[in-house]
């Protein structure tokens, strides 16, 4: 897959965190995050899933000129059957090599992993896949390495 | 700070309630800054009349971002090595999630001083929502 260039921004950072209502002032207080052991502002841990507002093709998000599968009129902005919104994320990893910070220039990139099915009485055949992404800084060094499983189900999960 | 070695036992439990009361704008805020706009998160009639859900819930993401907030309130800043999750159950508006983190081991690797964490975190109906390991570095 391509390699995405993700820039680190203090303001991204600062919006992440109350994003997951965080109020931690090393994500966002540059005088309190220097004193602290971070020695400045760091990302909070999930930030390198952001990395998909830089993907050009990104699928979750609307582009100029297409159309979206959103409701909008009605309920869906499409009439065929959206192709991926029935895949959902069914776990996460990463392992931290340093801690990201504002003004890393990180090279992204996404290789496929394994893949393997199981049968479930509340969704029918679940397909498993496995997304392995590498976060590098300007320097070539690894900064995180993140594992992600989705899962796509046959029908809705009805009730969490 | 990060965590010295002589105040940890293994089984000691770290425990803080994460969200109160999840409000869907609080999705449309994960949506906004994480770049993922999956409907399915923010948009209640597609998400009800197409995709044939109760309605919109949180990205795993958002769930998992809340669950940090506890560990890093734990370990500190910058000090973590792993973490990883599985999302174990969807998390609705107006859920009120619990995130623990429980000491499971105290060792050295590498000539670093780490703790390994199990981490769950629970609805108000105590059904667990994310199930997870953590590793962070701690003081001698």
């Amino acid at each position: 897959m391509a390699k995405i260039t993700f820039p680190v921004e203090a303001s991204h950072i600062m919006m992440f965190a109350r994003s997951v209502d965080d109020p931690n002032p090393v994500y966002h207080d540059a005088e309190a995050a220097k004193s602290s052991e971070a020695g400045g502002i760091i990302a909070p841990p999930t930030f390198p899933q952001a990395v998909a507002q830089f993907d050009p093709d990104y699928f979750l998000r609307p582009k100029h000129g297409q159309k979206w599968f959103g409701s909008a009129k009605g309920p869906s902005g499409i009439t065929e059957k959206p192709a991926s919104s029935g895949g959902l994320h069914a776990e996460q990893h990463f392992e931290y090599h340093r801690a990201v910070r504002p003004g890393d220039v990180l090279t992204v990139e996404t290789r496929a992993g394994a893949t393997w099915e199981k049968e479930s009485k509340r969704a029918g055949k679940l397909v498993f896949s496995e997304r392995i992404t590498d976060y590098r800084d300007q320097n070539g060094e690894l900064v995180v390495t993140a594992r992600s499983v989705g899962v796509r189900t046959e029908k809705p999960v009805a009730q969490g | 700070m990060a965590l010295k070695k002589s105040a940890l036992a293994v089984g000691q439990t770290h425990s803080e309630v994460v969200i109160e009361n999840l409000s869907r704008t609080q999705l449309v805020m994960y949506a906004g800054t994480s770049g993922d706009y999956n409907p399915l998160h923010t948009d209640d009639l597609y998400t009800k009349e197409v995709a044939g859900y109760p309605g919109v819930f949180a990205h795993g993401m958002l769930s998992m971002g809340l669950t940090g907030k506890m560990l890093t309130n734990f370990v500190g800043d910058g000090t973590l090595k792993k973490f990883g999750v599985r999302f174990t159950n969807q998390v609705w508006p107006g859920d009120t999630l619990t995130a623990t983190a429980t000491v499971a081991a105290i060792r050295e690797e590498g000539g670093e001083h780490l703790v390994d964490l199990t981490i769950s975190t629970t609805n108000q109906d105590g059904k667990e929502v994310v199930s997870g390991t953590a590793t962070a570095r701690i003081e001698a």
